[in-house]
């Protein structure tokens, strides 16, 4: 034999998914969306994704290199991960210097403080996107509407989001049915005509990545679908009640960041739960977080908060909610 | 719906190459070096000296209590040396080796023994000969026999398992023995009912081997007490506890027995081995051992001495290949990696397999991305992911009281890790040190 025996335990094979095939999976499922945003919104769409992927890419390549003197991981596709789903979370036509900062603050704070890729309790995006929007309101809630035709940012004029148009109409005491007369319609709505974030412009976009996804088995069907079945049961229970003070599930479901979120952000492996049990909790506490934001909170869209707030009882829930042992009758005890 | 079991599993490329090669009788070798253990529990005892003549089946190693097992010469011949020679284990174990005598007949001479169907002996003497004749359990823990069939007075009993399941990819020599000695099979089942006052038994092969299934159905109509189960193909199935989940729905208790919900499970080879010890007065010292990779020339299957250095069989079926990284010892699931091609094959080989340098070489370890799909794949329910991180801490009670004695170590994790961390590394380690820790307590 020219080279010499490995002698390793077993098991001697291994299954051809690696983490890299993962991310890189994610970036794929992500493309639709990506093109919707740059058909709505034109060149200010692929300025927004491309400064957030680069920065993303850079701040953790130097905190990599000069903070912790540790091994290159950008190629991982982990903070291209991190920098597209920001850009999809921001207005276009944010200012770039903006832009840097929320990326600074995903990368730095939100994952490499916590130790790198795997060990961040909150997803960075979601951490970037929220510093962005309780620092600079006004800035991140000037949403350039659809213009036919756009070629620069400067056409752009800004509107508000379907779900800011109810919250504001409500609480001026106006009734769904003079609220719905403006909104755009649902099948607008799903399939991106409407004013927000990049990302969330269109469902269908974003659903054919998840399906994507959930066919790669990148993803199981657990958060996603618990996250929008509990916030259509719990809109629909109000909206049945009173449908002139409440918005139809359908519209929760179609606007704002919900589907987003619920394929892409709530099922980010590092902050999300282990188990299919605790998948389920977590993916029903998103969904009540969210819907009781939406209906008595300030802001008019809580998919964000919901998410980073079930990110942080993900350790609890990995902790109380183990898969249940072979061969043990009772349910394992808590310790 | 076939039948499996619910949690957990793999479904690794099967890599099957052998399957529909013929058990083909090897060379009888020149020199064969047996261990004196080659079965869970006390070695033997050598009753043999240097440069005595031997006969083909005497017994050169004498059972060392009650956990443990004869060892029978598999050649005619002369002892030549007593020493301690590196086995499949990678350790230095005590080895008699005997020099064939070429001009011995009995060294060649291929009995075929007729079927024979009657089963004259009693309960109590079938178990006698199982353990005079040094049957060990041949799916791979070689749990002595007879020692298994001793079921303690009062214990309820109504199942009989046949395992044929051999969920490892690339292993064949299961298979083969199921096609080619079906009929004995049968018999030996109906042995170990005897044997166990059982009246019901069930062989459970995957469907992976529907030409087996078949041809067990077949064999089996007139025969009300034994029942073939087709399994869906899932490794590890093969595993006693997912076995008995999958075929009767019973979950075997956490630190428990299958004997503990009725049932007792036993290997195809072996029960091929029960069947020559009683019905033919065979002692076990030979057996079947896949012979393979896939780069192999001509992998194949073969009924091979105990004893034959590796290096037979391997020049048997064309010699190593360019750019061979890895020798094991089983199936790639839980085989162990072997050192050199001199170890000899034991009771417990049901495999050499040989893997290239692709293959053997290991992904580098990243960071846990707390995916999960160690837990969804373990099929004891544990956390693959949280006992490594204990074991690596030690922090050696935690892991104790997360269950990490109840690891199966089939390797499902680490298989599927997508960040290749060495898990199951890491869970053995703990188990190891856990058990020298309860150990020193009692």
């Amino acid at each position: 034999m020219s080279q010499p025996i490995i002698i390793s335990a077993s098991p001697h094979v291994h299954s051809a998914k690696t983490s890299k095939k993962v991310m890189y999976d994610v970036v794929i499922a992500l493309i639709p969306a990506f093109l919707v945003s740059l058909y709505v919104f034109g060149i200010s769409a692929l300025i927004l994704t491309a400064v957030a992927v680069a920065s993303c890419l850079l701040f953790e390549y130097l905190i990599q290199k000069y903070l912790l003197k540790s091994e290159i991981t950008i190629g991982d596709g982990s903070a291209l991960i991190t920098g597209i789903l920001l850009a999809f979370n921001l207005p276009a036509g944010l200012p770039i210097w903006m832009i840097l900062v929320g990326s600074l603050v995903a990368i730095g704070i939100g994952k490499m403080s916590f130790g790198g890729l795997g060990f961040n309790i909150f997803n960075p995006a979601l951490v970037g996107r929220v510093f962005l929007l309780v620092s600079f309101p006004v800035q991140m809630t000037m949403w350039p509407t659809a213009v036919e035709n756009n070629t620069s940012i400067a056409d752009a004029v800004t509107g508000a989001t379907p779900l800011g148009m109810i919250k504001e109409g409500l609480m001026f005491g106006d009734t769904m049915t003079n609220i719905s007369a403006n909104l755009p319609s649902n099948m607008e709505m799903f399939l991106g005509i409407s004013g927000g974030s990049i990302g969330e412009m269109s469902a269908l976009a974003l659903l054919l990545g998840g399906i994507y996804l959930l066919a790669r088995k990148v993803i199981t069907w657990h958060i996603p679908v618990t996250i929008l079945v509990t916030m259509a049961v719990m809109t629909g229970v109000f909206w049945v009640i009173d449908p002139e003070s409440y918005a139809s599930p359908l519209i929760h479901i179609l606007s704002g960041g919900a589907i987003l979120g619920a394929f892409y952000m709530a099922t980010d492996m590092v902050t999300s739960p282990m188990t299919r049990k605790g998948m389920l909790i977590f993916a029903v506490g998103i969904a009540v977080i969210t819907v009781v934001i939406r209906l008595f909170g300030a802001y008019p869209e809580g998919v964000s908060f919901a998410i980073l707030i079930m990110n942080a009882f993900v350790p609890l829930i990995n902790t109380y909610f183990k898969p249940r042992r072979f061969g043990s009758k009772i349910k394992s005890k808590i310790v | 719906m076939l039948k499996t079991f619910p949690k957990g599993g793999i479904h690794p490329p099967e890599n099957k190459i052998t399957s529909s090669k013929e058990i083909k009788r090897m060379t009888v070798p020149k020199v064969v070096t047996v261990p004196i253990a080659q079965h869970i529990g006390i070695p033997a005892e050598i009753v043999v000296d240097r440069k005595d003549k031997v006969e083909i089946g005497q017994v050169i190693a004498k059972s060392g209590g009650f956990v443990s097992s004869n060892i029978h010469s598999p050649v005619a011949g002369t002892v030549t040396k007593i020493d301690q020679i590196i086995d499949t284990s990678g350790y230095k174990k005590q080895c008699i080796v005997i020099r064939t005598d070429a001009k011995n007949e009995t060294n060649f001479e291929e009995k075929e023994y007729p079927l024979i169907t009657e089963i004259q002996l009693e309960p109590k003497e079938i178990v006698q000969r199982i353990s005079d004749y040094g049957v060990v359990g041949l799916g791979g823990a070689t749990f002595p026999s007879h020692v298994k069939l001793n079921v303690k007075e009062g214990v309820e009993l109504d199942y009989l398992l046949i395992n044929g399941v051999e969920c490892e990819p690339y292993l064949t020599a299961d298979h083969r023995l199921m096609l080619e000695k079906t009929a004995e099979i049968i018999v030996g089942i109906k042995i170990l009912m005897k044997a166990l006052h059982i009246s019901k038994a069930v062989i459970g092969i995957e469907n992976n081997k529907k030409d087996a299934i078949k041809q067990f159905k077949e064999l089996t109509k007139e025969e009300s007490g034994i029942q073939v189960a087709a399994l869906q193909v899932k490794y590890p199935q093969g595993g006693e506890k997912q076995l008995v989940r999958a075929i009767l729905g019973r979950e075997v208790p956490k630190n428990g027995l299958p004997l503990d919900v009725g049932v007792i499970v036993n290997n195809v080879g072996t029960v091929f081995a029960v069947y020559e010890a009683v019905q033919h007065n065979k002692p076990l010292m030979e057996r079947v051992v896949t012979v393979t990779g896939k780069k192999m020339e001509n992998p194949s299957n073969f009924w091979v001495k105990i004893g034959t250095p590796i290096k037979d069989l391997i020049a048997e079926v064309g010699g190593l290949p360019e750019g061979t990284r890895k020798l094991v010892n089983g199936g790639p699931m839980m085989g162990k990696a072997i050192k050199n091609t001199d170890v000899p094959v034991t009771k417990g080989t049901s495999g050499i397999l040989v893997i290239s340098e692709e293959e053997a070489s290991r992904g580098k370890a990243e960071n846990c991305i707390r995916c999960g799909e160690c837990v969804t794949v373990c099929p004891m329910g544990l956390e693959p992911h949280l006992l490594m991180n204990l074991s690596e801490k030690g922090m050696y009670e935690k892991a104790a009281a997360e269950d990490i004695m109840t690891c199966i170590e089939c390797g499902s994790c680490s298989y599927v890790c997508p960040s290749h961390r060495p898990l199951l590394d890491y869970i053995r380690f703990g188990k190891s040190i856990v058990k020298k820790l309860e150990t020193s307590k009692n």
